[in-house]
């Protein structure tokens, strides 16, 4: 009676197909100058270095962080230093939004807990969670664990904020509805508090995947055993600037890629619903 | 005739901070089996706390409710509530949404999902069942609405202005609509509404409450005469203008 069929066939003007084309074109255009603005700052910073405008020594040059990655890629480690960064990342984020998904459910279940919780979670919020650092490597010593609880600490308490706050804007009727069928407590939390949360939680996966990574490189100079944080503190101890360059390059492609990642998931989790 | 829902000098009272307020105050009424009445009243009025009331989500500061002669203690599996917007949840399709209910009164059995299927099919959303609610109309979103409702079979529908959210024409066919699929699964309806020509076109007795809080202040068995006995044909009905113009006086709207 009121189908709005997605199935109706749509014949293209001439001048819609002229729209299409210069939309195509423009979007090449932009893909096309993002990559030569790459390749220019690159070849500028090669240059640059080259005639001795800058001194190669402590601003480094894209030839010598290429010849770092072949070398460091001939021993393996930097295979070794850019999984451990992303082994610790992963583990921080997917434990820093799950605790924070169930902390924020037991404030959700208890009004008075969250009444009474509120201020610390205000402060800790403003506290800079790197300032525990030090804290943390004594209590937990300098090991995989301590740069692990640094990534989730960092994640933690965004992640519960977040999310309590998604549960309570969740519409008041849509839980009256199920109270109406005698819904009890976990089931208004199952059938509509965490459904409707989903897009708030995957959106917190992403916040999280960054401020996990601050984390991350945190623990790993404080550490500084392993990991791409690592090798940023050894090559600026020694002075090799080229590693630390290269560290860095390779840091923003593994932070781009997983960024990238939680987005794929995120847009297969929706396009479920 | 039995009495399914009986409310004696009920009276509620909402708490906050800033103080008390008086939504209901000692009001009595009785629906029988098979009864459609309506509820109008000023807005604001404490209609709606009334179907809450009844449907047990509130509990009364003082008085009695009985649904069929037994005093309700929390929601009633005899009781539906239809709301003012579907709240149909976009993340399930509409079969999904239609045995929600179901689900959580942990009735989905073979019986009851044909049940559903046979509603489904029979008022017109046979082919949107696989469809998710973002892609229906508003009338029909709030049909699948009423099919929740109905899925848990309750004996009694409060509808608390279920058709205030749509646009007038989809709201005449819609309440017609839904008027005739009460009357043939035989339910007994309370509306609540703001909309006198509905209360008057839809029910068999109308009654009116003051401004908060809220009482009784008159009750109308309506008696129409028209051939066809539903919402729309009634409006035509001899009688119908009469009542509408002394319920609109007792309301006593002053803008």
């Amino acid at each position: 009676m009121y189908s709005k069929g997605p199935d109706t066939v749509v014949i293209m003007s001439p001048e819609h197909a002229e729209y299409l084309r210069k939309e195509k074109f423009t979007q090449h255009a932009i893909r096309v100058s993002r990559i030569l603005l790459l390749l220019l700052l690159f070849a500028l910073w090669e240059a640059a270095a080259a005639f001795k405008w800058i001194d190669p020594f402590i601003m480094s040059q894209p030839s010598r962080i290429l010849r770092t990655i072949l070398t460091l890629s001939k021993d393996g480690s930097i295979f070794l230093h850019t999984g451990v960064t992303v082994y610790e990342t992963v583990l921080g984020f997917i434990s820093g939004t799950v605790l924070g998904t169930l902390i924020a459910i037991v404030l959700w279940w208890s009004d008075f807990t969250a009444r009474v919780l509120d201020p610390y979670l205000v402060v800790l919020n403003a506290l800079p969670k790197t300032a525990l650092g030090p804290v943390i490597l004594v209590w937990a010593g300098g090991t995989t664990g301590s740069i692990i609880i640094m990534a989730l600490l960092i994640s933690v308490v965004v992640t519960i904020l977040n999310v309590y706050l998604s549960f309570r804007t969740c519409d008041e009727d849509k839980i009256k509805l199920l109270k109406t069928f005698g819904a009890t407590r976990l089931q208004i939390l199952r059938k509509v508090i965490l459904p409707f949360s989903i897009p708030s939680i995957i959106s917190v996966l992403k916040i999280n995947v960054g401020l996990s990574l601050v984390g991350v490189i945190v623990g790993e100079f404080l550490v500084s055993r392993a990991g791409l944080g690592y090798l940023i503190i050894y090559g600026g101890q020694v002075f090799k600037m080229d590693l630390v360059m290269t560290s860095v390059l390779i840091l923003s492609v593994v932070a781009a890629f997983m960024y990238l990642s939680v987005s794929w998931i995120e847009r297969k989790l929706l396009k479920m619903r | 005739m039995d009495k399914v829902v009986e409310l004696i000098d009920v009276s509620m009272n909402y708490h906050t901070p800033e103080g008390e307020t008086q939504a209901v105050k000692n009001l009595s009424l009785s629906v029988d089996k098979g009864e459609f009445i309506s509820i109008v009243g000023p807005s604001g009025c404490g209609k709606s706390t009334v179907l809450s009331l009844i449907s047990g989500i509130l509990k009364p500061s003082s008085g009695a409710i009985q649904i069929n002669g037994m005093p309700v203690d929390g929601p009633s599996q005899n009781v539906g509530y239809m709301l003012q917007r579907d709240h149909l949840f976009d993340w399930r399709t509409v079969r999904s949404n239609a045995v929600i209910g179901l689900e959580i009164q942990k009735k989905l059995n073979n019986t009851s999902i044909k049940y559903v299927e046979r509603l489904l099919d029979e008022y017109g959303l046979s082919e949107f069942k696989d469809h998710y609610p973002k892609q229906l109309s508003g009338g029909m979103r709030q049909r699948a609405a009423l099919i929740r409702t109905l899925a848990a079979n309750p004996d009694i529908l409060l509808l608390d202005e279920p058709f205030s959210a749509l646009d007038y024409q989809t709201r005449l066919a819609l309440s017609e609509e839904i008027w005739l699929i009460i009357k043939k699964e035989e339910k007994t309806a309370i509306l609540v509404t703001h909309d006198i020509a509905e209360a008057v076109s839809m029910s068999d007795r109308v009654l009116v409450l003051t401004k908060r809080p809220a009482e009784i202040r008159s009750e109308h068995p309506i008696v129409l005469t028209c051939a066809l006995h539903t919402p729309i044909s009634c409006r035509e009905a001899p009688e119908f203008r009469h009542y509408f113009n002394t319920i609109w006086k007792e309301l006593d709207i002053h803008v």
